[in-house]
């Protein structure tokens, strides 16, 4: 069984691994320098749907069934899927996934899900409740511009601490095996509200709550930053991940050598236009599927944080005047079962 | 958190990159002149033609909206409008984008709730507030008259 440690950080019994997983992406996410590394690349942002939250769903139905047969699995075989989105009520997976007669968990963790579907998984998983367990997530630029800010053909223009939703889906299936990438330990984020009312502006809303998380996570399981290979965080973009650098400065230590950002990994800063940086549900979790999960199973990375970030504001609020709360969750990721 | 808020403010102020006004006032200011010469055009053409002012006036506000909501349409308008900024926004293209735009976006809501509803959804605000501030004007105006 798990080991609740402090604080919201929970040590695994050792063996819950991540069996298969896959990534589909759009197009430009395709073009972009992590593109050899995607399972399934978009021709179009359409999918060949009339709507983009159907594109949506179809492109999280494409990484669920390509993690099963990487897998070498049959649906019966996944015990529960946890799945969310950013659009409303979460209709992206809740259509996506409907076919699948599977019993379902929607989740809403905003640009986090990833690592908050994949925490869930790996506590149903390391409690053997069901054999595997599926953590899906995904995003659509068009789908979310729509909800969340202007129409697709709308002339207006972005500012340059905005940032570009992800066309994309993570698939993660968890259960008990011998294989690597293993989850190790998991540091549930808190609500961290910095103050940050621009909507145009994520990273510097979410940069706070990846701080808390991270430092949460080193001083519950007493290690140091050096330990790891890499720190992930999830979408902090440009902005944010400057202002993350700072913060861990500020405690004399620096991470901009081991910190990364998904965000900032999916697309090419110089030539992609997408400001400072990507986010959206599927921008971490394409990231995590497609490029480090990879790294670890082949040995090439050996202890990871994992560490998506998510601004959890509606418009409605940020319209009413109101500040926007970021939460960070992380995930321990290792080569190593113990 | 090692941070109070005030301090994260000015954190978080300093990473903000802001526009670079260097280039996006001279762009804006070179593509809407581009577009208010296209106006001209056809102010010209109208009267050449033999209509009078008032008339070419309205002719060239109806085909400079035409363009943009074709170019609208076509997915076109945007990318010019990335550059151009308030030099797209500003001029009457800019209103025709801001209706054209939502009413498409939102089709797939059905034409009663989607294009219907929608379609002012950016372009309300403007047509509500022009009209609020033409009222004031108008009794203004009408109060200075009665001192003349």
């Amino acid at each position: 069984m798990a080991k609740y440690v402090t604080d919201g950080t929970v040590e695994l019994n050792g063996g819950v691994s991540v069996h298969s997983f896959a990534a589909a992406v759009g197009k430009m996410e395709g073009d972009g320098p992590l593109g050899d590394c995607f399972d399934y690349i978009a021709k179009g942002a359409e999918l060949g749907e009339k709507t983009w939250e159907k594109a949506e769903s179809k492109l999280q139905q494409y990484a669920f069934d390509i993690a099963l047969s990487k897998g070498h699995l049959i649906k019966d075989d996944i015990s529960f899927i946890f799945a969310g989105d950013l659009l409303n009520q979460c209709t992206g997976s809740a259509y996506g996934l409907r076919e699948l007669n599977i019993p379902f968990i929607g989740l809403y963790g905003a640009c986090s899900t990833m690592a908050e579907s994949l925490a869930m998984a790996s506590l149903f998983a390391d409690g053997k409740i069901g054999e595997f367990c599926a953590a899906v997530t995904s995003s659509h630029f068009c789908s979310a511009e729509r909800q969340f800010r202007f129409p697709i053909n709308y002339g207006g223009v972005r500012t340059p601490t905005a940032q570009w939703t992800a066309t994309a889906s993570g698939c993660c299936i968890v259960g008990c095996a011998e294989q690597p990438p293993f989850v190790r330990k998991i540091t549930i984020g808190k609500i961290v509200d910095m103050g940050v009312k621009d909507a145009n502006n994520m990273g510097s809303a979410m940069a706070g709550a990846a701080y808390d998380s991270i430092t949460r996570h080193l001083r519950n399981t007493g290690k140091a930053v050096t330990d790891f290979d890499a720190i992930y965080t999830g979408d902090l973009g440009q902005v944010g991940s400057d202002i993350l650098h700072e913060l861990f400065a500020r405690d004399k230590v620096n991470i901009e050598n081991i910190h990364k950002d998904c965000g900032l990994m999916l697309y090419d800063m110089e030539k992609q236009d997408v400001h400072a940086g990507g986010s959206g549900c599927g921008c971490s979790a394409s990231v995590l599927c497609g490029h480090i999960l990879p790294r670890i199973k082949s040995g090439e990375l050996h202890n990871v944080l994992f560490a998506a970030t998510g601004a959890l504001m509606s418009t409605t609020i940020v319209q009413q005047g109101e500040s926007i709360p970021g939460i960070s969750h992380v995930i321990e990721l290792s080569d190593k079962c113990i | 958190m090692n941070i109070s808020k005030q301090e994260y403010e000015q954190v978080a102020k300093k990473h903000a990159g802001s526009s670079k006004m260097y280039i996006t006032i001279p762009k804006a200011f070179l593509i809407g002149g581009f577009i208010c010469c296209i106006g001209e055009f056809f102010m010209n053409l109208y009267q050449y033609i033999g209509n009078d002012n008032e008339k070419s006036a309205a002719f060239t506000s109806i085909t400079l909206v035409l363009i943009s909501a074709l170019l609208t349409g076509f997915g076109l308008y945007e990318r010019i409008a990335k550059h151009g900024g308030a030099g797209t926004l500003v001029p009457i293209t800019g209103f025709a984008n801001a209706v054209v735009s939502p009413a498409l976006e939102f089709k797939t809501e059905g034409y009663v709730l989607g294009t219907g509803a929608k379609m002012f959804v950016i372009a309300g605000p403007v047509i509500v507030y022009g009209i609020a501030a033409a009222f004031v004007y108008g009794i203004i105006y009408w109060i200075m008259g009665l001192f003349s």
